[in-house]
């Protein structure tokens, strides 16, 4: 019973940081079609700005609006001097999206060093809580909490305000929103820029549980694109439902057949795209 | 076996030397050394490491060995084997080294040791502890500073059992060559000392996460013996205490789970942790004072396994060479003395090599403690002159087949 | 000089450069460099099959590497088989596996693809890891010996440049041929107007599974020589970071181009193996080089040089 308990509230907790990751990563190829191939090594950066700010004596709050800033303004530059140019040319997206991770990782490696760094959690997140008789990490339980509250946030900005209504009709055909007068260039470095301010803030918030580390880039950016490969390319509620169900097959894959532990989340994934390729919840045909 | 594999690399070098012309001994010239680090990718940290420990003992001896200056010559290898093996020949091929500390990885060792044979060209390890370099598989032109991954976790399953008075242990190790072989020698003697493994779970190498894993741990066990490298350990023993175990069920780890490297990183969680290796900054002798002090001073932290290892084999280096009074250009003399040296000054106090290259050498057994606010490894006893081997009859360890995730088979495992 | 003639005539001086190769350098390293561009350059021409004549972009192409590697070593170092035994079992092993992942992946295009042969990749991987009685984990299988192809012994640096160099031509010949066939047409086809091409009564999916194919078993063929060079297979070799450095070298040299491939494995080869001797930060520089093309040469360099000339001429004549 306590194994099928901690094991579900582990899956939730991992599937809230793996949201974090996704929802971003999502957003984007939603609007733009770009598979941001840098999208972990903007989840890694974050981490570490987050741990510099830290560091230096700030709160764990200060760390995530610091990290969400740097990484969005980053994203906005890169968005503006090389995606643009790219449009329509899926190659050279991947070509310039590798490049970056490259660069990115290998500065933090040059600035932040080799060594895995912990990160605390904020004090009235730390030690642990007695969940139905089991000591379980609290600050989990928090993550899982930021995750629904994240997915929330977005939800109310698509849903409700005028920015949402832009990007959901563009998603849904970027010639007719053209059309209707909506700018699309804007929109596009808006859209990028708040995807990678959610990856920084994501790293952050992750930080505290993965510790922060070189090649966290590339451990992290498979999961993301099972997470939306699984919830369908560029849908939100996909992409947090997604979130968590990679979290479910992760931990209890892991458990209960550890000879699969190396490929659990990926045999899944053939199986869904070779039955379904737009994924359980896509709307849009890649 | 072995002696042949020795006389045949002896006679193979004397063939070499008739033929490229007599050895010239320029005392003018200085020592190419060839030093194959990591310095790009997720191993830079202990590349880092190894590259501090060589150059604080070159800038200690002024950049001379053996009345010779040294030139080095520094490769990166990132971590992936197909560079290694370009970088090993860039050193030799190009470079011209004439003798190699490195690499980092046992898998790069592993890859270039085809190569190694070929090019027959003398290479200290600073870190790579595959059991089958120094066993199995010996490569008459390699010596390794450091030893196998088992050979600490062997005294160790005895401790364990004989002094901890253990009865039921769980283990946890990372899903690879140096995990496995690592518990495999734990378990080994744990079990041949009365001992019981009842549970054995292996984590990928980049689990995201070790929520499952502890989760999983049988309450019903005395200890946990966990056996990570790189940065796992960190991660591991925070989590371990954020589940509520530390202080439930105590804590055994392999060196480098609580190596000097990552206890820097490391908070009150890895109190207590008890460990077993070849070294600590601990140790209380002349030579390690001096080198522990060089490491503070020069990199502000406290040297572990990485920085340990290319310090030693430097020292072995030296020690060689003052052996052939400096001439390297000898080849066969120089292997014969790298082979059989014998360092008096290492800062894990005396040690020799055996006849297959690898350190005997004391094992520690190890407790975190914090002193002077900061953590350490405080020794707690010496295994003294621990072979690779442990007590076994050589013949019969190279008999049976290599440690791996299933070998020794555990029996007793629950369900 | 007409265009045509000029072209062919640059070509054979390359072909005579590379022949000479080992003797203009006069060294083992700098030749040894060239074998492992020239079997860089056989993975990018087998994956280019994919990605610039069908424009299916695959993150999965060091898995047929992985395939070939192992099977050949296993093959040799357990049950003795000879090389050529071996190879021949190799090869026809990895095709059939590359048909089997056609039929999967080719469920899906597009971005779908690119993560489908990702995930098949990465299970690959998976397997090489995790398998160790088999594959021997991270440890790898070392000790593989180089073939003897008619007595030659391939251990000396300039001998083995020379075999890799004909099964370079080789390979590329064959490459060439067949792109340049109706068939070949029909595959540029299925990427460019796949409707149309349906409409004219091609099988479209038919066309790419094909491609898919024989893709998979020229990438088998590198995987072969990798595997006879180095001597040595490990995970590593497998990882989606070789698969990414594979797809690079393809978009980087000029995709659906018979020499862009040869260029970007020679660029990131060069970069990997010269720039780090002399730079610490040789991945950032890396990183670089690839946003300069894609900024400067959006279609690659090959394709970049092309027209840089076209506009040369244009001038001239205007």
């Amino acid at each position: 019973m306590s194994f099928w308990l901690i094991q579900s509230l582990n899956s939730l907790a991992l599937g809230g940081v793996l949201f974090t990751l996704a929802a971003g990563f999502s957003l984007i190829f939603g609007l733009m079609r770009i598979a941001n191939l840098s999208h972990g090594a903007y989840f890694m950066l974050g981490a570490y700005v987050g741990l510099s700010v830290i560091t230096h004596g700030h709160g764990f709050f200060v760390a995530l609006l610091a990290a969400g800033l740097a990484v969005g303004a980053l994203g906005a530059v890169v968005e503006r001097l090389i995606l643009r140019r790219l449009a329509g040319n899926s190659l050279g997206q991947v070509l310039a999206t590798l490049g970056i991770a490259f660069i990115i990782a290998d500065f933090s490696l040059w600035v932040w060093g080799g060594d895995p760094q912990p990160v605390d959690a904020p004090a009235f997140l730390a030690g642990s809580t007695q969940l139905f008789g089991l000591v379980f990490p609290l600050y989990r339980v928090g993550v899982v909490g930021f995750a629904i509250l994240l997915a929330i946030s977005l939800w109310l900005l698509l849903d409700k305000t005028r920015l949402g209504m832009m990007i959901r009709a563009s998603v849904d055909d970027m010639q007719m929103a053209r059309g209707i007068g909506i700018a699309a260039s804007r929109l596009f470095t808006i859209v990028f820029c708040l995807g990678t301010a959610l990856a920084g803030i994501g790293g952050v918030i992750a930080a505290p549980i993965l510790s922060v580390y070189p090649g966290m880039d590339s451990d992290m950016l498979p999961l993301a694109l099972v997470v939306v490969i699984l919830g369908g390319l560029g849908s939100l509620a996909g992409a947090f439902i997604g979130s968590f169900v990679i979290g479910f097959i992760y931990s209890f894959g892991q458990a209960l057949f550890p000879d699969l532990a190396y490929i659990i989340l990926f045999l899944p994934m053939v199986v869904i795209l070779a039955l379904r390729p737009r994924g359980l919840f896509g709307r849009i045909a890649a | 076996m072995l002696n042949k594999i020795l006389t045949l690399a002896a006679v193979t070098t004397a063939v070499t030397a008739l033929f490229t012309g007599p050895a010239q001994a320029a005392a003018g010239d200085p020592i190419r050394v060839g030093f194959l680090t990591v310095k790009s990718g997720a191993l830079a940290a202990g590349g880092k490491q190894m590259e501090d420990g060589l150059q604080l003992f070159l800038k200690e001896h002024n950049n001379m060995i053996a009345g010779r200056k040294v030139e080095l010559f520094v490769a990166d290898s990132a971590g992936q084997p197909a560079i290694t093996k370009t970088k090993m020949q860039e050193l030799v091929e190009k470079n011209n080294v004439q003798v190699i500390i490195g690499p980092l990885a046992a898998f790069e060792a592993l890859a270039v040791d085809d190569y190694i044979r070929k090019a027959q060209i003398p290479v200290i390890s600073p870190s790579a502890a595959a059991e089958d370099l120094t066993q199995r598989k010996p490569n008459p032109w390699f010596v390794r500073a450091v030893g196998t991954s088992a050979q600490p976790t062997q005294p160790f399953g005895e401790y364990a059992a004989r002094e901890l008075k253990y009865k039921r242990i769980a283990i946890i190790g990372d899903d690879f060559s140096f995990g496995h072989e690592s518990v495999a020698g734990f378990q080994r003697t744990f079990e041949e000392n009365g001992g019981k493994v009842v549970q054995k779970l292996w984590s990928p190498l980049n689990v995201a996460d070790y929520g499952t894993y502890i989760g999983q741990i049988n309450p019903k066990v005395d200890a946990v013996f966990i056996s990570f490298a790189g940065g796992n350990g960190l991660k591991f023993i925070k989590q371990y205490n954020e589940y509520g175990l530390k202080g439930k069920i105590p804590l055994l780890a392999s060196m480098t789970a609580v190596d000097e490297g990552i206890l820097k990183s490391m908070g009150d969680e890895a109190l207590g942790v008890i460990s077993a290796g070849w070294y600590t900054a601990t140790i209380d002798n002349a030579a390690n004072k001096h080198f522990v002090q060089g490491m503070n001073r020069e990199y502000k932290q406290d040297p572990g396994y990485y920085a340990l290892g290319a310090y030693s084999a430097a020292l072995i280096l030296e020690q060689a060479l003052k052996t052939v009074k400096g001439n390297i250009e000898d080849k066969p003399a120089f292997m014969a003395a790298l082979r059989n040296v014998e360092v008096p000054n290492d800062p894990r106090g005396v040690f020799k090599l055996d006849a297959l290259g690898n350190p005997i050498m004391n094992v520690y057994i190890r407790k975190v403690e914090r002193k002077d606010g900061k953590l350490v490894n405080s020794i707690i006893k010496t295994y003294p002159d621990v072979s690779q081997f442990w007590t076994y009859n050589r013949k019969d360890f190279l008999a049976t087949p290599v440690y791996s995730r299933d070998n020794p088979v555990a029996a007793n495992l629950e369900k | 000089m007409k265009y045509w003639t000029m072209k062919r005539a640059l070509l054979i001086v390359f072909i005579a450069l590379l022949a000479i190769l080992p003797w203009l350098t006069g060294s083992d390293y700098y030749t040894n460099l060239a074998s492992q561009v020239l079997i860089a350059a056989l993975f990018a021409l087998s994956l280019n099959l994919l990605v610039g004549y069908a424009g299916l972009t695959s993150l999965g192409h060091a898995g047929f590497l992985g395939l070939a590697a192992y099977s050949s070593a296993w093959l040799m170092l357990n049950l003795q088989w000879d090389h050529a035994s071996a190879g021949a079992a190799a090869l026809a092993g990895s095709t059939v596996v590359a048909a089997l992942f056609g039929l999967i992946a080719l469920r899906a295009s597009g971005i779908s693809f690119l993560m489908i042969t990702l995930a098949l990749g990465q299970i690959l991987w998976g397997i090489a890891y995790r398998w160790a009685g088999v594959t021997g984990g991270d440890n790898g299988l070392s000790g593989i010996s180089r073939p003897h192809p008619f007595g030659l012994d391939l251990g000396p640096a300039s001998h083995f440049y020379y075999f890799t160099l004909l099964v370079f031509l080789l390979v590329w010949l064959l490459i060439a041929l067949w792109v340049r066939s109706p068939f070949g047409a029909s595959i540029r086809g299925t990427r460019d107007q796949p409707r149309r091409m349906s409409a004219l009564g091609f099988n479209v999916w038919l066309i790419r599974w094909i491609t898919f194919t024989v893709s998979g078993f020229f990438g088998a063929v590198a995987g072969l020589m990798y595997v006879y060079y180095q001597q040595f297979i490990s995970p590593h070799s497998l990882a989606l970071a070789n698969s990414a450095e594979m797809l690079l070298m393809v978009i980087a040299g000029g995709p659906a181009t018979l020499a862009g491939p040869v260029v970007g494995a020679a660029l990131v080869v060069l970069l990997k193996n010269i720039a780090s001797g002399y730079i610490d930060r040789w991945i950032m520089l890396l990183g670089f080089v690839f946003l300069f093309i894609v900024l400067f040469v959006p279609n690659g360099i090959v394709p970049g040089i092309a027209k840089l000339r076209q506009q040369c001429r244009n001038k001239e004549r205007s």
